[in-house]
């Protein structure tokens, strides 16, 4: 027995010394090329929020994009998420888009290829638009507003049509009378009422009521103009016909694309993309950890899905490279949220109490820290949509970093439960950072003698478990952790879903808390009316401040993320309007 | 009757070309009964289990925006609707001659061999297969020639200088290649071999397009899998041909002053082979259905990486087209194998 244990103790250690040289090898390898390095300096840590880095006219070489998710849909109609929204600009336009600049200010409307952005009537609901001369699509034929009409009808078609926004039909067609162009019985196919094309020039938009965010709409790619000889249905997405400054030479789903110069495109008709590279390439591929090294490397300029580097390329790029890092705000606010219909969370003292007895700091560290995570979030409206105020701290979470447990002792009083209580947390168990959070929440309310259990559920059934206030009363969550991005950078996408008791669903429900609250109702209903974003900007922040007053939240971060740029890209600027990720159609390259 | 003296009769003669087809036929109907049945369970996984849990499959396919047209859609399009034996039917006639989806007002044809259609990249499935597969082969192909040649030859020597530091050194190294996730050892050979000293492409590459970029492109994948396998090859050859060693006919052979390399190489081999075969056939068949963690590691595109993709996507008709590829590969290979035993083990009857 015990030479038989010592040989094995012998191999053991053998074993252990050939993975040690082996891993030795690899980190003393280590360092890493300078950032000066091959293809120029970069430019500096955050040198590309909220103003342009390398900012150039130079025309030529080819953008190469990586990541390791392929869009949802490349189909305009289709595609949700934000990445592919930020790419569509590629080989999509609208009539009307975003502006292209750098942080905030990208959040304002530009005319695409209308003259302006529109024509509103006096009672705000109608929307008149001009097409410019020479917008042309890929194959040199002008796009017309009977093709803008048709690419917004696909979107009732959602029996073929399904997982874009639905935003359009809901505004323009509430009740869903239109059955969408593939089952219209009219000879052109234009069947939808609330749109009108007098000419090939003019386009005209009839609103049932009033939406002062139906630019916003108007703005996605969700809005873009199909041709219907080239409508291939459901496969429309595998090889979108373009309109923008790029064509799409090949996609393989999963794999990749390559995308080159449209020859049409007419310079003079887009006042929104540089269009510089002379082509752009996608590689997917599913390493994350590689997709980073091959970034750090150079032989890609930047990922695609910008949800943030992994942690482990995210020491190597801060330590070696951090001057080819932005660490922007995605617009995301993470955050725990008590259902009112879940005793005892049906009494504000016993919310309060859970507010003040969070260790802040520990839940911005379990999101990641200050630079992965963010930065800690006061209140619901997070610092890129208009009538935010990162300095209204109602529960004073900046100060009393670590929680206040005398407060929360004094608000357990003043409910009832002066020694606590017990409650659920409801957690995503496909989300890390989430779960994190639920711990650290169940440390620091363990010591003001609130006890929490932790349950993880399947986090891809969130709209059934979560979203059905049926089952989270069954379940008794009184605490469950999300996380939330605006569709559209204003108080209606941002907060509507979240608050108003008009979006309450019996699945797929957003406003966990369960928040009924008339003047909030009517408030949106006033901003809803305001076409000036500044105006409405008002009400959203008063809306955000009746939130925080009802305490049915208590918010982690405002989210913030690490990405990576090449030293070699240019025109280099994030865009809060794409959730914090760079503007992808004004880059081009050294 | 024999006689004493005359030679024992050669039992491949005896299986003369009737019997041989005969069960070839045996075989390859069983083969085709086994696909039916990985092909039932699969699909019964797919779209039975979710119905009695309360998920509509339909939904499943949409993801969170489940719009009530859009999961209709999809419904009608795929059949669901349909009791789950048409559903079945219609997927197994798909195969052989196509089949049409109707719904949302207009139809397409999927083309024979129609092994589904996915509605996640609006693909038929049996092209995605294909053209996923040649990059699944290569690795595993590749993979495999080195580490049964490095496995066997390694577990032969390490047999022969039983108790060496040859042995000792050879089994260690082994030990480690067992101990080892691939997932381990991937990355870890990118750390070195790729990113430090950047010796090899990054890009897998068709073989047509560019044989030494191919080439280039899958030496650390196939390195890697193989130090795997390898590592379990050396250790099942070491302990079968220690085995074989002991038997009484290779001392006969042996007193029969047979020269050593006879004696290993003509007798001791061939019995240490069918369970190196046999395992063969199963690894083989497996990995064709997908080298998982090195394709991901790697991000090679072949069916390992599709399934991951597809898994993580919800993609049922990807994940079912393969699985039935994985399952026909095990098969196909367990039956290669068997015919092969009779060519290196007289004693082994087609019966």
């Amino acid at each position: 027995m015990t030479a038989n244990s010592s040989s094995r103790r012998r191999l053991a250690a053998s074993a252990a010394l050939v993975v040690a040289a082996l891993v030795g090898t690899a980190a003393c390898g280590g360092g890493g090329k300078d950032e000066t390095e091959g293809k120029g300096k970069a430019p500096g840590f955050n040198a590309a929020v909220g103003k342009i880095a390398n900012a150039s006219d130079k025309k030529g070489g080819t953008i190469k994009f990586i990541g390791t998710q392929d869009a949802d849909s490349w189909d305009p109609q289709r595609g949700y998420y934000g990445f592919m929204w930020d790419f569509a600009r590629y080989y999509t336009r609208q009539l009307i888009t975003f502006k292209p600049a750098a942080g905030t200010e990208s959040t304002e409307l530009v005319a695409d290829m209308a003259t302006d952005t529109g024509k509103v009537s006096a009672d705000k609901k109608t929307y008149t638009f001009t097409l410019k001369d020479g917008v042309a699509w890929e194959d040199g034929k002008p796009v017309t507003s009977k093709d803008i009409k048709y690419g917004i009808e696909r979107i009732w078609a959602q029996d073929k049509i399904s997982g874009g926004p639905i935003y359009l039909q809901q505004v323009l067609d509430p009740k869903k009378e239109y059955k969408g162009p593939y089952k219209d019985k009219s000879a052109d196919k234009l069947g939808l009422k609330a749109i009108e094309t007098p000419d090939d020039k003019t386009i005209v938009f009839k609103l049932p009521k009033p939406n002062g965010d139906f630019l916003q709409m108007l703005a996605m790619p969700a809005a873009t103009p199909v041709r219907q000889d080239k409508d291939t249905a459901e496969k429309y997405g595998l090889k979108p016909f373009s309109n923008g400054p790029y064509k799409i030479d090949s996609y393989t789903p999963n794999k990749g694309m390559e995308l080159s110069r449209n020859p049409n495109w007419k310079k003079g008709t887009d006042t929104v993309r540089k269009a510089l590279p002379d082509k752009v390439s996608l590689k997917l591929i599913t390493n994350a950890d590689d997709m980073d090294n091959r970034l750090i490397e150079g032989d890609y300029d930047i990922d695609i899905n910008a949800t943030g580097i992994s942690p482990a390329g995210r020491t190597k790029a801060l330590r070696d490279h951090k001057g080819n890092v932005d660490n922007p705000q995605t617009g995301f606010i993470r955050y725990a949220v008590f259902p009112q219909t879940v005793k005892p969370m049906d009494n504000i003292h016993c919310r309060k109490a859970v507010i003040y007895g969070s260790d802040h700091k520990s839940l911005q560290t379990a999101r990641g820290g200050p630079m992965a995570g963010g930065d800690i979030a006061t209140n619901m409206l997070p610092p890129s949509i208009k009538g935010s105020d990162a300095k209204y701290d109602p529960y004073n979470v900046l100060k009393d970093t670590t929680g206040n447990v005398a407060k929360a002792k004094e608000e357990l009083k003043a409910c009832g439960k002066p020694n606590g209580f017990e409650t659920t947390i409801a957690v995503r168990n496909n989300k890390p950072q989430e779960i994190a959070t639920a711990e650290s929440m169940q440390a620091s309310l363990g010591k003001v003698g609130i006890k929490v259990q932790i349950d993880q559920y399947d986090g891809a059934q969130t709209s059934g478990i979560i979203g059905a206030p049926k089952n989270v009363d069954k379940k008794k969550y009184g605490i469950i952790i999300m996380g939330w991005g605006a569709d559209f950078p204003s108080g209606q996408g941002f907060s509507q879903p979240l608050v108003d008791s008009r979006f309450i669903l019996e699945s797929g429900n957003n406003n966990f808390s369960m928040l009924k609250d008339k003047s909030i109702d009517g408030l949106f209903d006033k901003a809803l009316l305001e076409t000036d974003p500044d105006k409405a900007a008002e009400f959203y922040k008063q809306i955000n401040q009746k939130v925080s007053e009802h305490a049915v939240y208590l918010p982690f971060t405002f989210e913030k993320n690490v990405i990576w740029r090449s030293s070699r890209l240019t025109n280099v600027y994030t865009a809060d309007s794409y959730n914090g990720r760079y503007d992808y159609a004004s880059l081009g390259v050294k | 009757m024999r006689r004493p003296g005359d030679p024992p009769p050669d039992p491949r003669a005896v299986a003369g070309p009737t019997v041989v087809l005969a069960y070839l036929i045996r075989r390859l109907t069983a083969v085709v009964v086994m696909l039916l049945v990985v092909t039932l369970v699969t699909f019964g996984i797919f779209y039975v289990i979710p119905k009695l849990t309360g998920s509509d499959p339909a939904a499943m396919f949409i993801g969170k925006q489940a719009d009530p047209g859009a999961v209709e859609g999809v419904r009608e399009k795929l059949g669901l609707g349909d009791p789950i034996l048409v559903q079945f039917w219609n997927f197994i006639s798909g195969i052989f001659v196509g089949r049409d989806y109707t719904g949302g007002g207009s139809s397409f044809h999927c083309d024979a061999p129609c092994f589904g259609y996915s509605f996640r990249t609006e693909q038929e499935i049996w092209p995605v297969l294909t053209e996923r597969l040649p990059v699944t082969l290569s690795l595993a192909a590749g993979a495999c020639v080195l580490w049964v040649i490095v496995g066997v030859t390694t577990g032969i020597i390490s047999a022969l200088k039983r108790g060496t530091a040859i042995d000792r050194t050879a089994m260690t190294i082994a030990l480690a290649g067992v101990s080892l996730p691939i997932y381990f050892t991937a990355l870890l050979s990118l750390a070195i071999f790729r990113t430090q000293l950047g010796w090899f492409d990054a890009e897998y590459v068709d073989i047509a397009q560019d044989p030494l970029g191919w080439f280039s492109g899958l030496v650390l994948p196939w390195v890697t899998l193989a130090f795997l396998y390898a590592a379990m090859y050396a250790r099942l050859t070491r302990a079968t041909m220690l085995e074989v060693l002991g038997e009484d006919y290779i001392r006969t052979a042996r007193a029969k002053g047979l020269s050593e390399p006879v004696v290993v190489g003509k007798h001791a081999l061939r019995s240490t082979m069918t369970p190196i075969l046999t395992i063969l056939g199963m690894d083989l068949g497996a990995l064709v259905g997908g080298a998982i963690l090195t394709e991901t590691a790697f991000s090679l595109p072949g069916l390992g990486q599709a399934a991951v993709k597809a898994i993580g996507d919800f993609d049922l008709p990807l994940i079912l087209g393969v699985t039935l590829i994985a399952a026909a590969a095990v098969v196909l290979a367990n039956l290669v194998v068997d015919i092969l035993y009779s060519v290196i083990d007289p004693r082994v009857r087609l019966s």
